[in-house]
């Protein structure tokens, strides 16, 4: 089956010090894959290279074909097709939530207004805050903005879907509101990337499991072998701690 | 043993309405002074005479602080200017300094002064002679333009304040195109308007322009000009590529570096040196290009502090859309940036709109300009005061309506409601 993200030998450094040692990962087209590891291991600076708002210095990131270096049109193509969703929602709160789904759709895939007002009203129905549409970001809830993130990212149509700890800056009881959303959007056959601590979401949606440590990828398993069976003693002590 | 019980609530019902009537009596007591030049303390030595209404207010002062009285106006008096001896003392203070400088004020600007009359030899009273800016008013507005073609700056200035009076009764659509207008036909339509030389309007040279209107054309241009000349100097300054970035510090630095009157001084005497022999540039667009260059500078780290403001998750949801540089920054970053710093900008607007007198050093006179012109006038000597007071003034209407505007500017743009 062919890939739809391939990284080969990606190495990258913060001044001297290399956040990201010999990565090696190759994501299937439908494939839904959870990353986990503790603080510092480099797991958000991972999925940040795929649509590289971080630069590697090693190595290849190729993303639907299209490998990702200096070409700025190539990048802002492959941006185009990657969503992503942020730890702190990163809704733009000059803009209703309704501008903040169809601007994108309209200035960089050109659609005529209407039929992007459409899309972002159709994602909005989908993550069910429609009835929000004409508030600005500063009036909703947490968990209602991360919706709305998740909705705006959606507006673009994309094949893949980064989520970078999309639940961390939530209080506990929107967290489910999220996570619903993403169970959802799994269901329906996008491509997803998920950092996340939430352990029951991996088991219900995630095929692999990735766990890294130190900027390495220390296990990869199928999600069932990674929870009941881990071969590495650091798997086994961070699952012990986190479940 | 104490003789007087400390005021409180057991006492509010005799107290306050003594401590109230004598502070009312040392204001009476300044009034009748200030007003009417009546002492009625002049019997007492005089330095107790001259204190006794600030002791007198005290003293009221005292027994109305009451705490907890449970009437609401006399606890937010207390509060507010009686929240101590010390604070008692200052309001009155200011209180009476207030009154008394109302008579002085009065005469000088109203009662004593003289508005009829074309001559100084008209000016008899002790106040204000009006009538300096009343015979000199035509050239306090237009300079030494000349009378017959005045009425081409009026109808300059008419389409604009038409146009931009229509333009916020149109819907947005329409709107977009009055600014349009505004900003890229309107100021070349009426310089050529006002400065004549075709469509069989006679030629008048830059150098007679002057007085009131000149303020509000220098004005116009370097605010019009200097804004996206700041703007895109800030977006420099923080470019990824070292040319772009280093040229962009260097310019800010160095007209930030300079003093105004420098710039300008050289603007009309060194550049022209450095033309090529048969160039000329009319000094008034040289002095222009100068007040604007200067003035972006200030303009580009206005900017840049609301840049630096912005959250770098912002730049990242823009770029993880897709959007390149410039849609990232014309539909994201700057209209966050800039409404953030929309105190900033008009500062330095404001600071613009006082710095254009200036332009004197090069020969130009506007307003304050004008102004000193006349009261160097054999005939109009000593006038000074007045004209400075009314330059003073509409300096300070223009400026305060600029800082409403840019009150209001960021109240409606304000989306945390």
């Amino acid at each position: 089956m062919s890939k739809i993200i391939e990284l080969k030998n990606v190495n990258k450094w913060f001044d001297k010090f290399q956040v990201l040692k010999d990565i090696d990962l190759e994501v299937a087209p439908q494939e839904k894959i959870v990353i986990c590891g503790p603080s510092g291991s480099g797991k958000s600076t991972l999925i940040r290279c795929i649509n590289r708002l971080e630069e590697h210095q090693e190595g290849n990131i190729i993303v639907d074909g299209t490998e990702l270096a200096e070409n700025t049109k190539n990048i802002e193509k492959i941006r185009a097709e990657v969503g992503m969703v942020f730890q702190q929602f990163n809704l733009f709160p000059h803009l209703s939530i309704l501008d903040n789904c169809s601007l994108a759709p309209i200035w960089v895939k050109k659609l005529p207004k209407k039929q992007a007002e459409e899309i972002a009203m159709n994602n909005l129905k989908r993550v069910q805050i429609d009835d929000q549409a004409l508030k600005f970001p500063g009036q909703l809830s947490g968990g209602q903005q991360q919706r709305a993130a998740i909705a705006r990212a959606l507006c673009m149509e994309p094949k893949i879907m980064l989520f970078d700890e999309p639940t961390s800056a939530l209080d506990p009881e929107m967290i489910k509101e999220v996570l619903d959303v993403m169970v959802d959007l799994a269901k329906g056959g996008m491509t997803m990337i998920v950092v996340t601590h939430e352990m029951g979401f991996a088991k219900e949606v995630a095929d692999y499991m990735i766990f890294m440590d130190e900027g390495k990828i220390v296990e990869r398993a199928k999600t069932k072998e990674f929870f009941e069976n881990p071969k590495s003693d650091r798997t086994k002590l961070f699952l012990s701690q986190i479940l | 043993m104490n003789l007087i019980a400390k005021p409180s609530k057991d006492n509010i019902k005799t107290y306050v309405p003594i401590g109230l009537s004598l502070v009312s009596l040392s204001f009476l007591d300044v009034f009748v002074n200030a007003f009417f030049n009546l002492n009625f303390t002049g019997f007492l030595p005089s330095q107790l005479s001259y204190f006794l209404p600030l002791i007198i207010g005290l003293i009221g002062f005292y027994l109305i602080r009451i705490e907890f009285s449970g009437v609401r106006s006399l606890d937010i008096l207390n509060k507010n200017i009686n929240s101590n001896n010390f604070n008692a003392l200052l309001t009155l203070f200011t209180i009476f300094i207030i009154i008394k400088s109302i008579p002085p004020m009065l005469d000088w600007f109203i009662l004593e002064a003289n508005f009829a009359g074309n001559s100084k030899d008209d000016c008899t009273g002790d106040g204000a002679c009006w009538v300096f800016i009343k015979v000199w008013f035509n050239r306090f507005m237009y300079g030494l333009y000349p009378d017959a073609e005045q009425w081409r700056i009026n109808t300059a200035f008419l389409i604009l304040f038409a146009v931009v009076g229509v333009s916020f009764f149109v819907t947005e659509k329409l709107k977009k195109y009055f600014i349009l207008f505004l900003v890229f036909v309107f100021p070349f339509l009426g310089i050529k308007l006002i400065s004549g030389g075709s469509f069989g309007l006679e030629y008048v040279e830059s150098a007679a322009w002057g007085g009131l209107s000149l303020t509000f054309i220098i004005s116009a241009f370097a605010i019009l000009f200097c804004f996206p000349i700041g703007v895109i100097l800030a977006l420099g300054r923080r470019s990824s590529l070292p040319a772009i970035k280093y040229i962009s510090i260097g310019f800010i630095e160095l007209w930030r570096g300079v003093p105004l009157i420098t710039v300008l001084f050289m603007s009309a005497v060194m550049f022209p040196m450095f033309l090529p022999d048969g160039t000329f540039i009319d000094k008034l667009i040289r002095v222009l290009i100068a007040i604007t260059l200067f003035e972006a500078a200030y303009m580009a780290e206005v900017v840049r502090g609301g840049l630096q403001a912005l959250p770098k998750g912002q730049y990242e949801a823009a770029k993880s859309l897709g959007m390149g540089y410039w849609r990232m920054n014309a539909l994201i970053i700057l209209p966050q940036a800039l409404k953030l710093v929309i105190p900033g900008i008009a500062n330095t607007l404001l600071a613009l709109v006082k710095d254009t007198p200036l332009i004197f050093v090069v020969g130009l006179m506007e307003l304050a300009g004008m102004i000193g012109l006349a009261k160097t006038n054999p005939k109009w000597l000593g006038m000074a005061m007045e004209g400075y007071v009314f330059a003073g003034l509409v300096f300070w209407v223009i400026c305060y309506a600029m800082s409403r505007y840019s009150q209001n500017l960021e109240k409606k743009l304000s989306t945390e409601r």
